[in-house]
């Protein structure tokens, strides 16, 4: 029904002939109360590559993940993974959300959150095998938390919960990784481990998509840019995206004119 | 105490206190958690209106019923406080607190308002329930475990709480996954494909049908201590959910074993005369265990607060 509403606003609907792009999104609408926190954004996200979501603090960055991914609601628009409706593609995609939006006392260990990315496989009443048990200590392997295995999560620093939320995300084996600010609060080891993750990632041919807030390292880690503030910005390579201009836009007056010319002068 | 007079006095009052702890701290466990566990507490409260219709409509105090018009009370009041916490935008404590003043509010006004004044409607009874009368007159021994005759003369508070316990087991068991994995991180939850909304209602509809079969039996302190006191104390206890679900068992039935004991023998013990309340007592000994779980329980400090390693 929303769907077609947001066809009639004008949205092109060529544009909802949806290629295979790995998350297409069209005509997002997203409101809390009466304010629009995502406004008719549409969005292209290329296979392969490494996305960062940008933005300035409150311009929807998140809360566009979250409707892509159908934790909100959206009051319009379209969303499509790899050309199908998202309800059929839940298998291809792994979702990492902020840190800060779980109670880390919850009772459980390292382990049983990894082991919660296998969870469609298992399904309601499947027992937990040795080959899940070992898959799912590989992946805490590759972000460094093997020995954290039986560690209460509550026990573990910001960035060690962070890594365990990656292994988890990894477990799914998804063909789109979808992350929400993972580089906030954590130590630089972290981030230097997660990078090298989301690299290795994108090596073996997935796709990566980063909500980012930090403006530094956007060119060394990511191929394209997605810049939103209610709407969408821009899009496209760094590049194309990311520039001066662009990043006025979209922060304003938010963003020092050394900030902007630093940022210029690294993209050359 | 020998079982001629056990099983007739003792043995039924026992089952029906321990089914009926166990059965609200199962759910009790989750609803902690997600930091719910007032819901408890305003199903004891929102079923009042749901009774006082049940009997304008009957027009007599009849246990069936006064339990569905208090079933229905309590889901409508959990569709209630879910419409207002996503309609409204506020957090799930704002909407409990309106839904149930209001609905406890409006049962003491249909009870003031209509002629139900002459019947054995009062606070006293639902608050403590009637534990220690729930005696099984036709028994004579352990033997008629096994006698059919006997059997048909059991307390029918027993089979109900019973079979809503063994509801309450396979709902938990059926649905432990999604469960534990939306109670821990809903947005993940989501994005696997677990219909969190419809599984947080069918949490709170178990929670309210616990609630009111155990209401029934024995009086909403029990429920209002039974959803919290022991899975609370199991918290503290373990860091792991399976354990914390074991011991919120352990501590709710040792609570009703030792509660029903002390209320009949420990008033003779220290030189008084009469039994106190069963169901008050069960209720003293939770938040006793709880007491203890808080001061000497090894997992009791939070997370988030910085740990030595």
């Amino acid at each position: 029904m929303m769907l077609e509403l947001a066809a009639d606003q004008g949205v092109s609907i060529a544009d909802s002939n949806l290629d295979d792009s790995p998350l297409a999104i069209r005509g997002l609408t997203v409101s809390y109360g009466q304010k629009p926190a995502v406004f008719s954004v549409d969005m292209t996200v290329q296979p392969g590559g490494m996305t960062a979501i940008i933005g300035p603090n409150g311009a929807g960055k998140s809360t566009l993940l979250k409707a892509a991914l159908g934790i909100l609601s959206p009051l319009s628009g379209q969303v499509t993974v790899y050309g199908k409706p998202l309800e059929q593609q839940r298998a291809r995609i792994a979702y990492v959300p902020q840190r800060a939006s779980v109670d880390w006392d919850f009772p459980t260990r390292v382990i049983d959150v990894a082991l919660m990315g296998l969870s469609r496989q298992l399904g309601l009443l499947g027992r937990i095998r040795v080959r899940h048990m070992s898959r799912a200590m590989d992946c805490l392997n590759r972000v460094g938390m093997r020995d954290f295995a039986d560690r209460q999560i509550g026990q573990l620093s910001g960035g060690q919960q962070q890594r365990v939320f990656l292994a988890r995300a990894l477990a799914q084996e998804a063909d789109l990784y979808l992350l929400d600010e993972p580089f906030a609060g954590v130590d630089a080891a972290t981030e230097k481990a997660i990078i090298a993750v989301l690299k290795s990632l994108k090596e073996a041919g997935k796709t990566v998509v980063v909500v980012h807030h930090d403006l530094a390292t956007v060119t060394d880690y990511f191929d394209h840019v997605f810049l939103i503030n209610t709407r969408k910005v821009a899009e496209g390579t760094v590049a194309e995206a990311f520039t001066a201009e662009t990043l006025q836009s979209a922060y304003g007056g938010r963003l020092a004119t050394a900030q902007i010319d630093q940022i210029s002068r690294a993209l050359g | 105490m020998n079982g001629e007079e056990f099983v007739p006095l003792s043995l039924t009052p026992l089952l029906i206190g321990i089914f009926a702890a166990v059965a609200c701290a199962l759910p009790g466990n989750f609803l902690v958690l997600r930091k719910q566990a007032l819901i408890g507490d305003a199903i004891s409260h929102v079923v009042l209106p749901g009774i006082v219709v049940a009997f304008l409509l009957t027009g007599a105090i009849s246990t069936w019923p006064m339990m569905l018009g208090a079933a229905g009370a309590a889901i409508v009041a959990v569709v209630m406080i879910e419409a207002i916490r996503r309609l409204g935008q506020i957090e799930p404590g704002a909407a409990m607190g309106v839904v149930f003043t209001t609905m406890f509010a409006g049962g003491v006004l249909l009870l003031e308002q209509t002629d139900t004044s002459t019947v054995h409607l009062d606070v006293e009874h639902a608050l403590y329930g009637n534990l220690e009368s729930l005696i099984w007159l036709d028994a004579v021994g352990w033997s008629s475990l096994l006698e059919l005759t006997a059997l048909a003369g059991l307390p029918p508070e027993l089979p109900r709480i019973a079979l809503t316990l063994v509801g309450v087991i396979l709902f938990i068991w059926l649905f432990w996954r999604p469960l534990k994995i939306s109670t821990f991180d809903e947005g993940f939850a989501r994005t696997i494909g677990i219909r969190t909304g419809a599984l947080g209602m069918a949490l709170v509809i178990v929670a309210a049908i616990s609630a009111v079969a155990a209401f029934d039996a024995v009086g909403s302190i029990i429920v209002i201590a039974m959803f919290i006191c022991p899975p609370a104390a199991a918290r503290m206890m373990t860091n792991r959910l399976e354990t914390q679900i074991t011991w919120s068992v352990i501590f709710a039935s040792v609570s009703a074993i030792s509660g029903y004991v002390l209320a009949g023998y420990g008033p003779l013990w220290v030189g008084g005369a009469d039994a106190v309340s069963a169901a008050g007592m069960i209720a003293t000994m939770s938040g006793l265990i709880l007491a203890c779980a808080a001061l000497w329980g090894p997992c009791r400090t939070r997370a988030g607060a910085p740990q030595a390693t």
